[in-house]
């Protein structure tokens, strides 16, 4: 297991740095302009400026090594500086956002608390919402708690939070004045007031990303849970006199997390992908606002260090959810 | 999913199985609604045309915001333009491109997925590829695709298949992964259960092994994979016409008739819920024949 | 110096007495929502509207516009004028006078050094400044003393009122960003995010593309204004729901840009919680008619460009057809209501520039189809006009836009009406006005037959924005693609008009010449099919007093007067 996280592991680094090339190129392939935005009263040769002056009239290696030294030694050697108070990255240019000019990582590290709290809390939620319907659903299969479930979740799943999301506000925001409708980054939790404030203002958007992951895992729960309950280990066990708990919540379960771990964990880098509609319907402007944000106005530092991180964190987890899979059935061995 | 049919097809019987499979599917309650629901959803989206014959694109500036009347059943939009016709044109767009690409990308999936989990040497390869394309952001991705592909797409095929033929692979192409990685999970745990061990030490070819032993046995999360796939496709669709990608902005589908109607919601509310409810039909009924059908192909279920 | 300003403001406020007895910071907090989030707070770096109008709450120009489009006083004690001696006889140069006693919201005195510094700020070549056409064809600024500020022109310039005028040029503090020039502007974050200004409000808190936060000014000119002790400017979501929260929620005082349909607005107005205010100025939507041929059988470098001339469109007989056939006023009803007025004029104001031309207004659909027999376009067996065999058949296209989109519905059917066969396309906006020269899509490329698109101009001179139809301005592959002229619009004579247009000096005149040049793009030649004059359209509380809205200069130029309705 040790060899093979570790062999996993540097097979990561050549991985990561053809897939952050892969970006790159993608990025500059793909149509539009930073300058997009610019209202089409400026002059074309003062755009030509703008443009130099963001360093866009370089070649594309030039840039792509430029970002690579940024993002693996001046970042960390800013992190470093922050920490220890140090100066080592003084006078380096850092990665910059093309359209704020402020460092890229100040802007993701001012956006996390806001997508951890609002997307991660959803994704917490679902998942545990989701595991204990699954299993219901699956052991009284057909049962109305089952067909419930089925409904709900499939209408979760069909319908969009842009469509949701606005149905919330107008109910709970316009006519009962219950949440506000919009998010207040800005809000510190220090008593019980502004706790609740938080809560409140955090409903909303919880409510309907939860609904989306939960009833997306919920079906893979539950179809897995399926599976396994008609395998002849369960009449094997149940013969040998196991108690139902003991059979379900441990023969059963533990055979069917496998497809579920994977949904789980591929979920996980997209918390931190944030969730760009509902953030922008609830105004959260946590990740996933400044990811859209910054691909519409192509700018491109800041896309392709987000991706990038978005890539570190899937490669990251997917060699988790392998490893959970050895744990789960030690059957399966990777040597 | 066809291959596990076609073998049970194929297996010498004096009655066909294809009949014990329709027996086992009968008994399934949901999945007999579900396919009754299905099929008149396609019978108003086919069918519904040769009665109600009224164009979908018509503009009719003297009949805008119109409630249920016998003139416009389903009331008209913001144009005039009658909802019943573009409820079925948009129909016609959204089940095909829904159905399409969730085809398209269940089958990439499934065969990254088996391929990758069955066969050590592929493994590396296929998995770090599609680490690769869940990276990859989908909005440059997307816009990437039309710029190179539409104007030679719609030469070679004319303007509408050109598109559409873009939009499936565009869906398809950047929704495989999770599927792939699923099937691949459960194909590393199928690898070392007793019967594939078993049917390995008669010496199986890996080709059998795979249409024989597992992917009759990785049904179960493709399906789920599938029904959720059919949502989201149609979902996509529309996002993408916000994109430019999508077909041509008088045609409709139900994801933009959602979209558009969000907006007017409190005014019109009819007009959110007609597209909402189409969507959610369809995901409904195509769920539930994925369950019956899952039982019925399971040989283990039917012998009981 | 304190009593003195004190005294000075005292006898401000007497002259200015706002509806509110208030003093500074009297009225609480503020909140406004700008739907598109706010990036910097430096105009010089970001010419976005919503970046330059949050800007403006905190650092001001010499002169800004009023809601009539008259030139105001802001950091200065006059306009300065020929008549008064500001501007020199020749035009050639003019002198601003500053205010004495004026204070940046630190406390250290503002002085003609500090414009100085910000014209040399962003006519730094290394800078990239997104405001250098406010700086162009200027020889010199210097500062004669402490309040002076004399700027001298290359040429006579008929319009002085370009440098230091309006919110897309204010002045920067010099002892603030002095180490922020050239190259150098792009890294200075603390700066361009909490600019020292003479404004309302100075910043505490920003974080961009999401949310701003205020104070007031405690140095402002006039000591008993603000009325707000706080302002924050929320960004994020889309235009609705910016409307709602002012409209139904009643979360935010006021609400930039908010576009929405006709019947949404009368809904959320209903409500009673807010009201929606519109003004016009110059911003209008228009069909461009294509001078060239798109047609995608041509070879790439040959497309598109002045070598092949429109096989359809170069028909004046058409054009104006395809013009007759749209009815205006329905497209007004349904994209834009009270926020919107049917228009013929390219140029629609200021007033002394707007042509009288109002001919294209009456829809003519029998005339329009006449107009297309005469021009040998014969109607075929399925409705579509014939002419040699080809099909009279157009290409229409534009951004992702839901007024587009329902515009581009109702035109096509109009179209239709009269023979012609229409296929409509909507491309992403970042794409459509992205002028990447790589892309088939942009509007300068222009590979469609007709497209449709906002534009205006900025402050009140229309001179460089009619410059924009000479013949060398048309894209073309040698220019990778860049230029105004779109339409790929020619005529010797209208180049004349514009190079005329710029040594003229005397408003009546210029005011003639404007006219002129407008109709022979719009109603002479039909290049330019002017649909709609867009208004700004914005919500605010109805608990919000003192707002007007102003489409010359930033949407919050007189945040000063606002103040809390008891």
């Amino acid at each position: 297991m040790f060899t093979f996280a570790l062999r996993r592991f540097l097979i990561a680094i050549p991985t990561l740095l053809i897939i952050s090339l892969a970006i790159f190129l993608l990025l500059e392939a793909a149509p539009g302009d930073p300058l997009g935005d610019v209202p089409l009263t400026v002059p074309p040769d003062v755009k030509e400026k703008m443009r130099a002056a963001l360093g866009l009239d370089s070649a594309w290696y030039v840039r792509y090594l430029l970002w690579l030294k940024q993002f693996f030694w001046v970042e960390p050697l800013n992190l470093v500086d922050y920490i220890f108070g140090t100066d080592y990255a003084q006078g380096m240019q850092r990665v910059i956002s093309f359209q704020s000019r402020q460092p890229v990582m100040q802007i993701i590290a001012q956006r996390v608390p806001q997508t951890l709290t609002v997307v991660g809390m959803s994704y917490l939620i679902g998942v545990s919402i989701a595991l204990p319907i699954g299993i219901y659903s699956a052991y009284r299969q057909y049962s109305w708690f089952d067909q419930i479930g089925t409904l709900v979740s499939m209408i979760g799943f069909s319908v969009p939070t842009f469509f949701s999301g606005v149905v919330l506000i107008i109910v709970f925001a316009v006519k009962l004045q219950w949440f506000p409708s919009i998010y207040d980054t800005t809000h510190q939790v220090t008593d019980w007031a502004s706790f609740m404030k938080q809560v409140r203002q955090m409903a909303m958007p919880v409510m309907v990303l939860s609904l989306y992951n939960a009833a997306q895992i919920s079906r893979f729960m539950r179809s897995s849970m399926l599976d396994n309950l008609n395998q002849d280990y369960v009449r094997t066990a149940r013969a040998k006199g196991l108690t139902e708990k003991v059979v379900v919540l441990v023969h059963v379960l533990r055979n069917s997390l496998i497809p579920v771990v994977t949904v789980i964990a591929l979920g996980v880098p997209t918390i931190f992908g944030g969730a760009i509609i509902t953030e922008q319907v609830f105004k959260v402007n946590g990740l996933g606002q400044q990811l859209i944000t910054s691909i519409h106005s192509n700018d491109m530092p800041m896309v392709m260090t987000l991706t990038f991180i978005f890539a570190i964190l899937i490669v990251t987890f997917n060699l988790i959810a392998d490893l959970l899979y050895g744990i789960l059935d030690p059957r399966i061995r990777y040597d | 999913m066809t291959d596990a049919v076609t073998l049970a097809a194929k297996r010498s019987s004096p009655r066909n199985q294809w009949w014990d499979v329709w027996d086992q599917f009968k008994t399934h309650k949901g999945a007999l609604v579900g396919l009754a629901v299905f099929f008149s959803i396609l019978a108003l989206i086919l069918i519904g045309p040769w009665f109600w014959t009224m164009d979908a694109g018509f503009v009719n500036l003297r009949a805008r915001n119109q409630g249920f009347s016998a003139a416009h059943p389903l009331g008209t939009d913001q144009l005039g333009r009658d909802m019943l016709a573009r409820i079925m044109a948009g129909g016609k767009v959204s089940i095909s491109v829904g159905l399409t690409a969730m085809l398209l990308s269940i089958t990439l999936g499934t065969t990254i997925g088996v391929l990758a989990g069955y066969f050590k040497r592929l493994e590396n390869l296929l998995m770090r590829g599609t680490d690769l394309f869940l990276a990859l952001p989908l909005l440059p991705l997307l816009l990437l695709m039309v710029t190179l592909f539409r104007e030679p797409l719609s030469r070679t095929f004319g303007p509408e298949t050109g598109i559409f033929i873009l939009i499936v692979t565009a869906i398809g192409a950047t929704s495989w992964m999770q599927s792939a990685r699923i099937v691949r999970g459960s194909v590393l745990a199928l690898k070392e259960a007793e019967f594939v061990l078993a049917a390995r030490s008669i010496g199986t070819p890996p080709r059998r092994m795979i249409t024989r032993h597992i992917l009759p046995n990785v049904m179960s999360p493709i399906m789920v994979s599938a029904t959720l796939g059919i949502a989201s496709a149609i979902i996509t669709e529309s996002a993408l016409s916000f994109l430019g990608l999508g077909f041509p902005p008088d045609f409709p589908t139900w994801g933009r008739l959602l979209f558009d109607a969000v907006d007017a919601m409190q005014l019109y509310p009819a007009r959110v819920i007609m597209p909402g409810v189409m969507i959610s039909l369809t995901v409904l009924s195509v769920n539930y024949i994925g369950d019956g059908l899952r039982d019925a192909l399971d040989p283990r279920i039917r012998g009981r | 110096m304190k009593l003195k300003t004190a005294l000075l403001g005292a006898a401000a406020s007497l002259v200015f007495a706002p509806a509110a007895y208030a003093e500074r910071g009297s009225d609480g907090e503020v909140k406004i929502i700008y739907w598109q989030a706010v990036s910097t707070l430096n105009p010089y770096l970001s010419s976005g509207t919503k970046d330059v109008e949050t800007a403006s709450l905190v650092i001001e120009p010499l002169a800004g516009f009023d809601e009539n489009g008259v030139v105001i006083p802001r950091l200065v004690t006059e306009i300065p004028t020929v008549e008064n001696g500001g501007v020199s006889a020749d035009l050639t140069s003019i002198t601003w006078k500053l205010k004495p006693g004026l204070v940046w919201s630190d406390g250290t005195p503002v002085t003609a050094h500090d414009a100085v510094f910000t014209a040399n700020y962003c006519m730094d070549p290394a800078g990239g400044c997104a405001q250098l056409a406010r700086y162009e064809g200027i020889k010199s600024v210097e500062a004669l003393d402490d309040l002076t500020v004399k700027i001298t022109y290359n040429e006579p310039r008929p319009n002085p009122y370009t440098a230091f005028v309006g919110a897309t040029s204010p002045i920067l503090q010099a002892a603030q960003f002095a180490n922020c020039t050239g190259a150098a502007a792009s890294s200075c974050t603390a700066e361009n995010f909490a600019p020292i200004g003479t404004g309302p409000f100075r910043v505490t808190d920003f974080r961009t593309n999401d949310v701003v936060q205020m104070e007031a000014n405690p140095n402002y000119r006039d000591p008993a204004k603000p009325a707000f002790a706080k302002l924050t400017v929320k960004g994020g979501g889309e235009a609705a729901a910016a409307a709602r929260a002012v409209m139904e929620t009643g979360e935010f005082d006021y609400a930039w840009n908010t576009q929405i349909s006709p019947e949404v607005q009368s809904q959320m107005a209903a409500g009673g919680k807010g009201e929606f205010i519109y003004a016009f100025g110059t911003l209008v939507e228009r069909i461009e008619m294509n001078m060239t041929d798109p047609s995608p059988s041509l070879p790439e470098g040959e497309r598109a460009t002045v070598a092949h001339p429109h096989p359809i469109l170069s028909d004046i007989r058409v054009r104006k057809a395809l013009s007759m056939a749209i009815d205006r006023d329905v497209l007004v009803e349904v994209g834009y209501g009270n926020a919107g007025r049917a228009t013929c004029n390219l140029v629609p104001a200021p007033a002394m520039f707007a042509s009288d031309n109002t001919d294209c207004l009456v829809q003519d659909v029998e005339g329009a189809k006449a107009l297309l027999e005469e021009a040998g376009w014969k109607v075929g067996p399925d409705g579509i006009r014939v002419k040699d065999g080809a099909r009279l058949k157009l290409l229409y296209q534009t951004s992702v836009n839901a007024v587009r989109q329902d515009f581009q519905s109702i035109i096509k059917q109009w179209w239709n009406d009269i023979g012609v066969e229409v296929e409509l396309k909507a491309i992403d906006a970042g794409v459509y006005f992205g002028g990447d020269a790589g892309s088939p899509d942009t509007f300068q490329k222009f590979y469609a037959d007709v497209e449709m698109y906002a534009n205006n101009f900025d402050g009140t001179d229309p001179e460089p924005y009619l410059a924009q139809y000479t013949c060398d301005k048309a894209p073309s592959p040698a220019t990778q693609w860049q230029g105004e002229n779109v339409n790929r619009f020619c005529d010797p004579a209208y180049d004349a008009l514009v190079v005329e247009l710029g040594r003229t000096g005397e408003m009546g005149k210029r005011a003639e010449l404007a006219k002129r040049m407008n109709e022979m793009l719009t109603k002479d030649s039909y290049t330019v099919v002017p649909l709609v004059d867009r208004g700004r359209l914005s919500a605010r509380s109805l608990s919000l007093g003192g707002v007007v809205l102003n489409t010359w200069d930033s949407e919050l130029w007189n945040v000063s007067d606002w103040y809390r309705v008891k």
